[in-house]
């Protein structure tokens, strides 16, 4: 049966099911094939913090949001156009999210009696008024899948694993994707075990050709290509790219990378990608705990490695002091914080932008460091490579600042070519004569002599130095040149970044600002409103210590200032106190990131009170 | 070994590596024997001076690298053995050193301790032992006796010790060994056989502290006493101590249990013969855990050194593997793997 296409300027869709139904592969699949059709793509994976927590329940429900189009997009999406529910739980945890008149596909096998009451349901909801308004397309899955698989010569419970490919097929003829590159990945993922690839194999093309020949569905739809920047694209993770990053820049500098980890999430999949780039020279060590790790990256450092940890809230909080060691030994560092929901263990899978003060203040003693932040996952790359440039010229410690949403994110990412990467050239020093060990270049920072070098021999350590000469020295007055000195050459790095630049329109009187990951839905939010006619600029910071030198300038120019944050207003708070300007801060801690609409909505009411008032 | 480089020897003497600062310790602290004996060897074991790091936590014994004119860091409570390994890591050639005490290496470091045992990291970890809390005033540490009176503890400690050397040998540390501060000869050995040993190499050296813990040791140092208490262990030698070599200690079964030599009952070769190189660590653990009991002497010595692929090694083999295997990766592949697409 021949089917119409319709075209679509762009699409959410949403798949969900129980942690263990696949359904984080699922969306990185269909992400990956929509990027390889050239859609601009933006991914939400939104899981539990158990590995196979209780089946049916609506705790153990695992998401995979994305959002593709034929346009340059920021953010997830909003609400799904189309939902893949694999049991009635992830209906009912997922449903309230939706567009009005989204179209529901459900796995139809699963909505019995026993799942209806893990899901606290009291009817059937396909059945009752729960489902009103919505297109509902009830597929037998779990069935068509044991149908297609029934010669595999898998158990019944093998067999079952497959569904989630058989419903990826689905949504490949549906949103007219090719299935190739999914049959690629299955045939190299799963080499070991050739009944496992056919089975794969089999439930994806049962799926795609289910929706041809299903009276289901009366339509097809097709995403064209976006008009991205020319280049080479590849798609991309928030935490995988951050680690091609410091790769690229201990390249750049001509420093061996190591980093000193201990799993945690959501930042362990930076380690997992570090260790496999071993033919870099990269040196992984796994340490028995987040201080072993951290110090343990000092070391290196001192041997004359790019040194890098990387850790999520909690692990940050148990670095403190050795961070503190970092900037009295004045050794460049990498500390990479994935924050997530807390306090304490909080929401180890969910994002949050709660640990800026953290990492401005959460030290013993003057303990100023520079703190940077990725807006986007691709953004990542850049802001490694910068995170290096500022820890070895100022020989300092630099705390990275990403967040779960963007460590785990994906998105096209526009290759650089290896040789626009700006070079970085690190040089030790290596003479004996008049070496001192804290002397000062311009930059105010001390020269990096490693272990191994004859004639340099010299002790660091946490005891405050007297400049110049580095021994210990406890007396008032050199203490406090010591607190201040540290404090300038942190402040001096002012000098050498982009100033805070404002998108939009710069006639507005009202300055959105934010930092990190919220980027994406303030850009979305901004333009829509332009498209409005309304007048309204944006500021993100990616330098949140020091803050750019023409902040205060930027700022004084707008009316209001508005400061969404996935806190409880931390960057405000910097900001409010820094320059003595009043700041809206808008906040929410739902362990989500924020939607564009409601960031649209909060300044239309801004705005509407402006003119009013 | 890679750190043992024998061409280019410049005639170092201990004073070379005497560093600039005034040496802060109590007048009569264990300390500066020990220091003395490591500025002693520290020329003698074919490592170029500037190949050398000394690393430490906090405590009196971790002032030690501000007084060796060597690379050195002062860390942070407990964490001397993690910074040492990430040292170690980055640059296999250097000589990596650890000198920490009972408090900073097993209370607040216990985990990094274990854990480098554990690993094999080619790093030399000295406790200075003193089982006392100096540097903080005079509280019970992790090794002080059940019922010692300190400040913290004025009706008595209530905490059963560590047993450093048997934590080490749990831990499966490759070089393990106890000396004395009183004893600079047997000290000055045992510094110069860790130095030359790849793995993880463990010394605890008993440490007066004449301050907070006077004479806790004395028994093992007094010379009207030492003879009769302490054991010196020596590798494919039966084990004689006592003022006339006149006792002896066989092992029978899993007991050990001393004996008379002078009554023509034992000989010898009824004693247990110490073998430092045995693979299994169960007479070792035995010979460590004689402190503890009473009319045991209290061996010192080596009590296991036995061979193993450091960690070092096998993480930079991974890299030299990889290499081979793959070619030297380039920052082009890097960039380009995995699913690209063009857009024009």
């Amino acid at each position: 049966m021949k089917k119409g296409i319709q075209e679509l300027s762009e699409v959410t869709v949403r798949f969900a099911g129980d942690s263990g139904d696949g359904m984080q592969l699922t969306g990185t699949q269909f992400s990956n094939t929509s990027a390889l059709a050239g859609n601009d793509v933006s991914t939400l994976p939104d899981y539990p913090a158990e590995i196979r927590a209780p089946i049916g329940t609506t705790y153990g429900v695992s998401g995979f949001q994305l959002h593709f189009s034929d346009s340059d997009i920021h953010t997830p999406g909003d609400s799904p156009d189309i939902l893949i529910a694999m049991n009635p739980a992830s209906l009912k945890v997922n449903l309230k999210s939706l567009k009005p008149g989204a179209t529901i596909i459900v796995n139809v096998n699963s909505f019995d009696e026993k799942n209806f009451k893990l899901a606290h349901y009291e009817s059937n909801p396909l059945e009752d008024e729960t489902l009103r308004g919505f297109h509902v397309v009830e597929v037998p899955l779990s069935k068509l899948t044991a149908e297609a698989l029934k010669d595999s010569g898998l158990k019944p419970k093998e067999v079952a694993r497959s569904k989630n490919f058989f419903a990826l097929g689905l949504m490949y003829w549906l949103y007219s994707r090719p299935i190739e590159p999914t049959i690629n990945w299955i045939e190299t993922k799963f080499k070991k075990n050739q009944q496992i690839v056919d089975a794969n194999k089999a439930a994806l093309e049962a799926g795609y050709y289910f929706g041809d020949n299903t009276t289901l569905f009366s339509t097809r739809y097709k995403v064209k290509p976006a008009k991205l920047p020319k280049g080479t694209y590849r798609s991309i993770e928030g935490n995988e790219v951050l680690a091609l990053g410091l790769v690229a820049a201990s390249i750049k500098t001509g420093l061996p990378l190591f980093l000193g980890s201990y799993p945690i999430t959501p930042a362990s999949t930076i380690l997992h990608e570090l260790s496999r780039h071993k033919k870099y020279g990269v040196k992984t060590f796994q340490a028995e705990d987040e201080i072993a790790a951290v110090t343990a990256t000092i070391g290196a450092a001192f041997a004359g490695a790019l040194a890098v940890t990387t850790t999520s809230g909690p692990g940050l909080a148990l670095k403190s002091e050795a961070i503190g060691l970092g900037v009295m030994t004045e050794l460049p560092m990498i500390i990479v914080n994935v924050q997530r929901g807390g306090p304490s263990t909080g929401l180890p899978t969910k994002t949050e932008q709660s640990d800026l003060l953290q990492a401005m203040y959460g030290r013993s003693g003057e303990s100023p460091v520079v703190i940077i932040s990725a807006n986007t996952p691709a953004d990542c790359f850049d802001v490694s490579l910068e995170a290096a440039r500022i820890a070895t010229k100022y020989m300092v410690p630099v705390l990275y600042m990403t967040d779960g949403y963007i460590a785990n994110g994906s998105e096209p990412w526009r290759i650089p070519a290896p040789d626009q990467i700006p070079d970085m050239k690190v040089e030790f020093r290596t003479d004996p004569e008049n070496y001192q060990p804290y002397s000062r270049n311009e930059n105010l920072s001390r020269p990096w002599a490693i272990p191994g070098t004859p004639g340099l021999e010299h002790r660091l350590g946490g005891l405050e130095k007297e400049n110049i000469t580095g021994d210990v020295n406890y007396d008032p007055e050199n203490h406090e040149y010591m607190v201040r000195l540290r404090a300038e050459k942190v402040k001096n790095v002012e000098n050498d970044i982009p100033g805070l630049k404002v998108e939009g329109d710069p006639d507005a009187d009202i300055l959105v600002v934010g930092w990190g990951g919220t980027y994406g839905a303030i850009t979305d939010a901004i333009y829509s409103l332009i498209e409005k006619g309304k007048k309204v600029a944006h500021a993100h910071f990616r330098y949140l210590n020091p803050f750019p030198k023409n902040t205060e300038e930027v700022l004084k120019k707008y009316k209001y200032i508005l400061c969404p944050e996935l806190n409880l207003g931390q960057l405000s708070f910097l900001i409010k106190s820094r320059y003595l300007i009043d700041v809206d801060s808008y906040t929410k801690i739902q362990g989500q990131p924020f939607k564009s609409s409601e960031l649209e909505d909060k300044i239309e009411a801004v705005l509407g009170g402006m003119n009013n008032g | 070994m890679a750190e043992n480089i024998t061409t280019d020897e410049i005639a170092l003497k201990p004073k070379d590596f005497s560093s600039s600062q005034d040496v802060r310790w109590c007048p009569g602290c264990g300390d500066y024997s020990i220091l003395a004996q490591i500025q002693r060897v520290s020329p003698e074991i074919g490592v170029k001076k500037e190949n050398y790091v000394w690393i430490s936590g906090i405590g009196c014994s971790s002032r030690f690298p501000y007084y060796m004119d060597t690379y050195g860091m002062h860390g942070i409570h407990g964490r001397a053995a993690a910074i040492a390994t990430g040292v170690k890591i980055q640059n296999p050639e250097l000589s990596v050193w650890v000198a920490t005490g009972d408090g900073d290496a097993l209370s607040i470091g216990g985990n990094h301790f274990i854990h480098a045992c554990r690993r094999n990291i080619g790093i030399k970890i000295i406790l200075f032992n003193n089982r006392i809390y100096g540097l903080t005033k005079g509280q019970y540490s992790p090794t002080s006796e059940k019922g010692k009176i300190t400040k913290s503890s004025p009706y008595g400690s209530i905490d059963y010790p560590f047993n450093p050397t048997a934590l080490a040998i749990g831990s499966d540390a490759t070089f393990v060994a106890r000396s004395i501060d009183r004893d600079p000869k047997h000290l000055k050995e045992m510094i110069s056989r860790a130095g030359s040993h790849a793995g993880t190499a463990f010394i605890e050296v008993y440490q007066n502290c004449n301050i907070f813990n006077d004479g806790a040791f004395s028994p093992l140092t007094d010379k009207n006493t030492k003879a009769d208490n302490v054991l010196v262990l020596e590798n494919n030698k039966p084990m004689v101590f006592g003022k006339e070599n006149d006792k002896g200690v066989i092992l029978d079964g899993f007991t050990p249990r001393v004996v008379d030599l002078t009554d023509s009952k034992y000989s010898l070769d009824d004693l247990w013969v110490h073998n430092e190189h045995d693979i299994h660590a169960s007479r070792a653990h035995i010979l460590s855990q004689f402190p503890e009991f009473e009319g045991l002497p209290t061996p010192i010595g080596i009590f296991r050194h036995i061979d193993k692929p450091t960690y070092e090694h096998d993480l930079h083999q991974q890299l030299k593997d990889v290499i081979a295997k793959e070619g030297e990766g380039n920052l082009k592949d890097l960039l380009f793997s995995g699913n690209t697409w063009e857009v024009n």
